[in-house]
């Protein structure tokens, strides 16, 4: 097995595709939170600000999405398959929400009839709550473990995947994003909408508080494989008080108006969920509640170490290029919004 | 039916309906440079009015390419997964590079784009219209790639047995540069730009007969004229090294492209024409030991026929194969006689009053479209009953665990929303086709104002 600073390639590939989907969850997560919001605010004007303050950057947030699946192709070919042919409903579904909220967020405003853009705001708003849920219900379903069989065959029904864990961690991912997109959309915004959006963003904090109680309660109730590692190695509970700590943050940055550190700190604490799984899970990626036998790992799922070591030169390669224009992109749509002829 | 063919139908319905956009949006993107490009050049406003236009119609048709492409990206997983674990190696590293060096790029790039007007220089606008354009054509590269790997398989080698057999990686550039990868990626990205330039043709030649933004029109025109006229040129050519190359690497292929079943005989090249399988036979016009002279710059040598292939490792559609390649190559046809055609009255310096010409110019759109698809089903069907040439199935490539009730419903379910998404895309395409190009941009009028009247809903 080949080894760079003596990690393998695979456990260097599995930091990579955690790495893109965090990315992913930070950044999209605004979108998806701010989308979910979206029909709180009431008046024309707010909603277009709205809209126009994540209306440069989304696309370039989902890329990380699509870098995500490539990613997880390549390095885990295994795992890209059976698990999105496990989960086809719930896919296909996903990936229809994901073209409504796109073509809604672009058609909106291109009709001024009020039952157009009505129509849109809605569509807009449910896709974005939705694919926030599908996605906390497809990570609360790898968290708890998935009916894979012999040969890859996925042995259990629809029905499974609506379990009271998953939808717990469902409806704590919908919480999270709608704070971050709060605490997003407040950096953006000015007046009136502001000042409506400090009650929104204390009001999500607070259900999100409530929800992560709850869900690291059921964890360590219902699922002893996460804490396994912890027992293992006790310095790791640094992770979840970093995490409290960044979510205690948020509440004093608000308070005191520092939107940007509110920002970070809800970044953080999103990272920090997602490196709580990550270790939870390893060496596993996926875990067949059927018999661990069939548990997908990083060394059984993985691709070749040749592919594995081309790609992570790609990776090395390829993430400052993505990371410096991503900034040149943010650093151009500073500051406050203020619509002009090319605002949605 | 079977899971196999309704997986089929599905992937190659949404792959199709895909299609639509990017060639568009590579080939608009080419276009948009030019004219941005003259805009820095000669600092004329009308340039400036043009590349607006058509970055607003590039925006349309891009975010239906992404939409639509993302479902393409999972398909592999949810559909095809013994085919993901076959190809993984390989495959996997195509679409993952093609994230990192290619969508992030013009996904990046295009928020400066649309919304970058009043927030950057006309420098760094110029610098992100290349970064979009040339971030589509990356995305050809990767995908193509891939997909010429399958067509033509090298730098690999297969692992284990069974289930668990896979291809892996043995050399990284002889994957990328397989057999076939740069002949196709030339001529998918030269059938790009003709869909893209010929777009651009279509609409303002409808300007100039309707007599509507006669001046800028013109200009456009010339720009588009340009692009799709080297472009119809070099496809003909690409195609026919693209078809050199499948006579050695794809005999069964090429061999179905021109319905030729006799391995011992010399094989005819049709202009048009009726395969009839059962009796072997095409009807047609053709011109006589035409195939073996493309191959083999004689016209007595034999070309390998369907014949010697095994009927389970041949193409079975062979006339659809043959009827589709055979109307590509008569669009190209046609392509290269339109521009020649208006590039010598625009020599004559009377282009702009051929109303009979413009016309059909008018209806060309069409026509690179059409060839982008068709070329696509017999580069494809031609390839079956492989999804990986000579090496893995189609009928081996499925997802154990997916029954046949749950492909219907995604089905359904795509053919649904991408009806709605070609109704709004056609409605708004043409309400901005009618809209046409902006007034000149007034400095004085200030932005604020700008919003209020453009939004009569804003005080309500
Ligand atoms: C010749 C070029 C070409 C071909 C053959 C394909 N695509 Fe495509 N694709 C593009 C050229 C392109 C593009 C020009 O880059 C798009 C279209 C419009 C756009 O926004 O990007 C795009 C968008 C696009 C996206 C969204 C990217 C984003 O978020 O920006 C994905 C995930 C894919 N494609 C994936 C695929 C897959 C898996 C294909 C094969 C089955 C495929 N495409 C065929
Ligand atoms: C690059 C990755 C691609 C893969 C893995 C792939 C694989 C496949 C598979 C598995 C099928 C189904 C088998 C069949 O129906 O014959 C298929 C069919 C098809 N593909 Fe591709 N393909 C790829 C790219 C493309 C692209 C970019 C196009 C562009 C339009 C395309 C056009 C088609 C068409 C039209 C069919 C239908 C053929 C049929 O129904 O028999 N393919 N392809
Ligand atoms: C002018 C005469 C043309 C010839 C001789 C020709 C030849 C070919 C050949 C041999 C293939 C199959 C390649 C393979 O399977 O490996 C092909 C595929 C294709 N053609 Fe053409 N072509 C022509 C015109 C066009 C035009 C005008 C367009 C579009 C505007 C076009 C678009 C395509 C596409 C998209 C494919 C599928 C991708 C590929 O396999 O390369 N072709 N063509």
């Amino acid at each position: 097995m080949e080894t760079f600073l003596n990690i393998p390639y695979s456990t260097w590939w599995y930091l990579v595709i955690g790495a893109v989907f965090t990315g992913y969850a930070i950044l999209d997560g605004f979108d998806l939170g701010a989308g979910a919001l979206h029909l709180f605010f009431k008046k024309e004007e707010s909603r277009r600000i709205a809209l126009n303050a994540i209306g440069p950057v989304w696309d370039g947030n989902e890329v990380w999405l699509v870098i995500g699946g490539g990613a997880l192709f390549a390095g885990f070919p295994i795992v890209y398959a059976t698990i999105f042919s496990a989960f086809y409903e719930l896919f296909m579904l996903f990936l229809v929400l994901l073209i409504l909220r796109a073509i809604s967020i672009e058609f909106r405003s291109k009709e001024k009839m009020i039952w157009w853009r009505k129509t849109w705001d809605i569509t807009y708003s449910l896709a974005s709550a939705m694919l926030a849920l599908a996605l906390g219900l497809v990570l609360g379903n790898i968290i708890h473990g998935v009916a894979i069989g012999p040969n890859y065959k996925y042995e259990g029904h629809l029905a499974d995947f609506f379990n009271p864990f998953s939808i717990l961690i469902s409806v704590t991912t919908l919480a999270l994003f709608m704070m971050h997109g709060a605490i997003y959309l407040v950096m953006k915004t000015e007046d009136r909408l502001y000042a409506k959006l400090t009650v929104l963003t204390k009001n999500s904090t607070i259900f999100f508080v409530m929800m992560y109680a709850l869900t690291t309660i059921a964890t360590l109730l219902y699922i002893p494989h996460m804490a396994e590692q912890y027992k293992a190695y006790p310095e790791m509970f640094a992770i979840p008080v970093i995490s409290m700590l960044a979510l205690a943050n948020i509440t004093r940055s608000i308070t005191k108006r520092k939107y940007l550190l509110a920002f970070i700190s809800s970044a953080v604490v999103i990272a920090m969920l997602m490196v709580m799984v990550a270790i939870g899970l390893f060496p596993n990626i996926v875990i067949s509640t059927i018999d661990p036998i069939y548990n997908l790992t990083v060394e059984n799922s993985s691709s070749s170490s040749k592919s594995l070591g081309i790609m992570l030169i790609f990776v090395l390669i390829g993430v400052p290029l993505v990371a410096a224009y991503t900034s040149f992109v943010f650093y151009t749509f500073r500051g406050k919004v203020k619509l002009d002829e090319q605002s949605y | 039916m079977d899971v196999e063919i309704l997986s089929r139908i599905q992937f190659a319905f949404t792959v199709a309906f895909h299609y639509i956009y990017p060639p568009l949006s590579i080939g608009l993107g080419v276009v948009m440079v030019l004219m941005e490009g003259m805009y820095l050049r000669t600092k004329d406003p009308i340039y400036e009015k043009m590349t607006r236009f058509w970055i607003k119609i590039f925006a349309l048709i891009f975010g239906i390419g992404v939409a639509t492409g993302i479902v393409m990206e999972f398909e592999f997983g949810t559909n095809w997964a013994a085919y993901s674990r076959y190809v993984g190696d390989i495959f996997g590293s195509a679409l993952a590079a093609e994230g990192i060096f290619a969508f992030a790029l013009e996904s990046g790039f295009l928020g400066i784009l649309l919304f970058g007007w009043n927030r950057v220089g006309p420098k760094t606008h110029f610098f992100a219209t290349l970064m979009v354009a040339l971030g589509s054509m990356f995305s050809a590269v990767w995908i193509v790639v891939a997909n010429s790997w399958q067509q033509t398989p090298a730098g690999f080698k297969i692992e284990g047995e069974g289930m668990h057999a896979r291809a892996v990686v043995t050399d990284f550039w002889q994957m990328v540069f397989n057999p076939s990868s740069v002949d196709r990626l030339t001529h998918v990205l030269i059938g790009a730009f003709l869909a893209g330039a010929f777009l651009v043709l279509s609409v303002n030649a409808y300007y100039i007969l309707r007599n509507r933004h006669v001046v800028i029109a013109k200009k456009a025109f010339k720009i588009a004229l340009l692009v799709a006229g080297i472009s119809s040129f070099a496809q003909l050519l690409s195609g026919h090294h693209s078809a050199d190359g499948v006579a050695v690497n794809q005999p069964a292929k090429l061999a179905a492209f021109e319905g030729h079943y006799d391995s011992l005989a010399v094989a005819d090249l049709y202009l048009f024409g009726w395969v009839n399988n059962s009796s072997q036979k095409v009807y047609g016009l053709k011109i006589p030991h035409g195939l073996t002279f493309l191959i083999h710059q004689d016209f007595n040598t034999p070309v390998t026929g369907l014949n010697a292939f095994k009927s389970e490792d041949r193409p079975g559609a062979v006339n659809f194969v043959f009827q589709t390649y055979h109307i590509m190559v008569i669009i190209g046809m046609l392509l290269i006689l339109l521009s020649t055609i208006a590039g010598y009255y625009l020599y004559k310096k009377s282009l702009f009053e051929q109303q009979w010409l413009l016309q059909i110019f008018a209806w060309s759109v069409f026509l690179p479209q059409i060839a982008n698809q068709l070329g696509w089903y017999s580069a494809e069907v031609g390839r079956q009953p492989w999804v990986v040439y000579g090496l893995l199935r189609t009928s081996d490539a499925l997802s154990e665990s997916v029954r046949a009730e749950q492909v219907w419903f995604s089905l359904i379910l795509f053919t649904l929303v991408y009806l709605l998404l070609l109704t709004l895309f056609i409605y708004l395409l043409n309400k901005k086709i009618k809209h046409g190009y902006d007034e000149p941009i007034n400095q004085k009028e200030s932005i604020p104002n700008y919003s209020k009247r453009d939004n009569p809903l804003l005080d309500s």
